[in-house]
């Protein structure tokens, strides 16, 4: 430290230069644009300033996809496949995103399955009974309110738990243990055990399916403004960046990381835009719509990104946003890094903490709307042991379980990760027992991996 | 004897801080005992004593860290009720905690800000504008470092303490509290953190300190208290007590000529009193 009113080598003008040659600066790997240093690959990286970890994790995604492709023969890597697999994600990857905040404060959440098994419970006897009675069958809000009771609902619970676990300062474990309980008692007292089935026509629609996609055009649409967004924000950060003279990226950087963005988002729309509806639902429409078709013509329809991914995917980026943009995400980073230092900081930490699990509830609201649109029906045993595929999802996208670290991308990953293993192992016909014992074993080893990378990092 | 401060304060300098009959308990174990203390405008006033003597959790009571049981706080000549530390932070009392309340996992402008985001017109965090401020006053203290973007767990220990520090300034402190802002620094970053203390000094900013180096004391501090087993033993001007003396405080709570007693001084015995050797 030098005098305090010394303005010599002031960091405006180190940095502005981009590079810095000054060898005793205090700056080590992590920091920018040192390009005479280190193999080509650290370097890429350095500029790029892209998460290692993220792409460890998206190349561990790649290499599962790749094995149970290979392994059986060549049915894995189908559109068909592959769009079933985002259904299937889309429910445990919205729960995901929430279960970070939890893990991220070092509390945890095993309630959530029992949860979406209340929700989906009381959204169904909504839909089905009060609903039609009060506004009449097939009335085009039905789905609106009842997404809206299932939301209330969660956020009821979420409420109730962090009450207790923020004010009253019971354990988060216990506390949820008992919600996964209690909840999953109130599931079956809704109707005595009975299913409800079916559901709204329109509220079907978020359970994906060929109604409950948006076909060719919209996906492009979206895929492109998805394109523009990146270029957009890469653009927005520079310019921040050049405005108060912080060290920027390298060009090329820049472009590579829009290049690549863009190149992902296209290639997941073109595979979602290749799986067509079934022969039967296409001969239906066609009926329907009097649409005129040749001797021996088919219509190739395209399912495009189903509805529920879409929520899923706009949750991802609002989570995201809330965790990084807000002040609510940085003091739960900050609880879960130093409780101490937050309490000493201001911060009102009990009332952080209910919000988060209000914030938990509400999604496994969300996710119990989808999960019961896919099966167009209500049963109390929807969502049974989710919780753990939560965890482990959040765990595997690098949510360390000691608090303070963590992503909601890497948490959606995480989550794409466990569904693949499950269909993989579907796909390939492997017993249900099997396949616990190779999800359980896989979510040890990649907890092992994580803790040594972090070791390595120091 | 003892060496003189830059710029003595005058006796009848304006209280900026008036801590009075101040008390506080744990589960049945006074920790702070009716205890009492000022401190003027511009003044270093070091407070030292034994480990569990109290020091912390007194000063912690000013910053709002902890809520009295008794006493009353002045600041400026105005009653204040400090429950938290927000209260004391809106009094322009800034803290610097032995253990540096930092959290590791966020990086330097966010620890800087912590609890008192800037925030764009929008509500979000204005990330930028916070690193931009805290280049700002991390480029005064510290004009080598660059490790913004870094999470705070990986700077050393020098480095947390600038950023502790950094805080404190950046909110215009009018009265600092230091609780042993040296334990953890080496000799060089201890007298630049004793440069920055006069520094301070200059700029009309009122500090209390702990410390439990006799040394530092002497050199940066104007008066010295000493608390033992929670009671203030007395408090002096540097200049009117020796070293000894003030160890005589610490380990006997034997008050010397020079101070004004606390509720904790003892008056010995001296046909009982075994001196130690030096």
């Amino acid at each position: 430290m030098a005098d305090p009113v010394s303005p010599a080598a002031s960091p405006t003008v180190e940095s502005a230069a981009g590079l810095s040659t000054d060898s005793s600066h205090d700056s080590t790997a992590g920091q920018f644009a040192r390009s005479d240093e280190g193999s080509a690959i650290a370097r890429f990286f350095r500029a790029t300033e892209i998460d290692t970890r993220m792409l460890g994790i998206l190349g561990a995604l790649i290499l599962i996809w790749i094995v149970f492709h290979i392994f059986s023969d060549g049915r894995f890597l189908t559109p068909r496949n592959l769009w079933n697999l985002s259904v299937q994600t889309a429910s445990v990857a919205i729960m995901s995103t929430g279960m970070v905040l939890v893990i991220v404060t070092r509390h945890i959440d095993l309630s959530v399955g029992s949860m979406l098994g209340f929700i989906a419970m009381v959204m169904g006897v909504t839909q089905a009974q009060f609903l039609p009675d009060m506004i009449g069958q097939g009335n085009a809000f039905i789905w609106v309110i009842a997404l809206a009771v299932g939301i209330c609902v969660g956020a009821v619970l979420g409420g109730i738990h962090g009450y207790v676990i923020a004010y009253l300062g019971v354990p988060a474990f216990i506390v949820t243990v008992g919600g996964l309980l209690v909840w999953r008692g109130a599931a079956w007292w809704v109707t005595s055990g009975q299913t409800v089935a079916p559901m709204d026509p329109t509220f079907r629609l978020m359970g994906g399916g060929p109604y409950g996609s948006i076909g060719a055009t919209w996906s492009w649409v979206i895929a492109v403004i998805a394109c523009v967004a990146i270029a957009l924000s890469v653009v927005l950060q520079r310019r921040n960046r050049k405005r108060f003279d912080f060290p920027l990226r390298p060009l090329w950087a820049e472009g590579t990381i829009v290049g690549v963005g863009c190149v992902l988002v296209l290639g997941v729309v073109a595979v979602f835009n290749s799986y067509p509806w079934p022969k039967g639902i296409v001969r239906r429409h066609v009926a329907e719509n009097n649409i005129v078709l040749a001797e021996g013509e088919t219509l190739f329809i395209a399912h495009g990104i189903a509805i529920p991914v879409l929520i899923a995917v706009a949750i991802g980026l609002l989570m995201t946003f809330i965790a990084t943009r807000t002040r609510f995400g940085r003091y739960v980073f900050a609880m879960g890094g130093n409780p101490e230092a937050a309490e000493l900081a201001g911060i009102n930490t009990r009332w952080v903490t209910m919000k988060i699990f209000i914030l938990m509830g509400m999604l496994c609201g969300v996710a119990a709307a989808i999960s019961t649109a896919r099966l167009n029906a209500s049963t109390n045993a929807q969502g049974t042991l989710d919780e753990l595929l939560v965890i482990a999802a959040a765990v595997i996208g690098g949510t360390s379980l000691g608090g303070g670290i963590g992503t909601i991308a890497g948490a959606m990953i995480g989550a794409v990760v466990m569904q693949s293993l499950q269909s993989g192992m579907v796909l390939l016909g492997v017993d249900a027992p099997f396949q616990n014992i190779i999800v359980g074993v896989v979510l040890v080893v990649a907890v092992y991996l994580d803790s040594l990378y972090r070791r390595r990092q120091g | 004897m003892t060496t003189p401060t830059d710029g003595r304060v005058p006796a009848d300098a304006e209280k900026v801080v008036e801590m009075s009959d101040i008390s506080i308990s744990f589960g049945g174990i006074h920790a702070v005992d009716h205890a009492s203390l000022d401190l003027h405008l511009g003044e270093v006033v070091a407070l030292l004593g034994h480990n569990g003597a109290g020091k912390s959790t007194f000063i912690k009571i000013l910053s709002g860290a902890y809520k009295r049981d008794t006493g009353t706080i002045r600041v400026r000549g105005a009653e204040e009720k400090i429950d938290n530390p927000r209260d004391a932070k809106a009094l322009g009392i800034e803290t610097i905690y032995q253990t540096l309340a930092l959290a590791d996992n966020v990086d330097t402008a966010a620890n800087l800000y912590l609890g008192r985001e800037l925030r764009t017109a929008w509500g979000t965090l204005d990330d930028v504008a916070m690193e931009a401020r805290a280049r700002e006053v991390m480029g005064r203290l510290n004009p080598r470092f660059q490790r913004f973007k870094e999470p705070v767990k990986a700077l050393s220990g020098g480095q947390r303490q600038s950023v502790a520090i950094a805080r404190a300034i950046l909110f215009n402190a009018q009265i600092l509290i230091m609780d042993e802002p040296t334990a953890a620094l080496g000799p060089q970053e201890t007298a630049q953190v004793g440069e920055l203390i006069k520094q301070l000094k200059q700029d009309g900013i009122s500090i209390f300190l702990i410390s439990h180096d006799i040394e530092d004391v002497f050199e940066l501090a104007d008066r010295v208290a000493v608390m033992k087993n929670g009671q203030m033993v007395g408090h002096a001007p540097v200049t009117a007590v020796s070293k000894d003396d003030v160890l005589g405080m610490i380990i006997l709570g034997k008050c010397p000529h020079g101070a004004t007693p606390g509720p904790g001084a003892v008056t010995v015995n001296t046909s009982n009193v075994v001196e130690a050797q030096p």
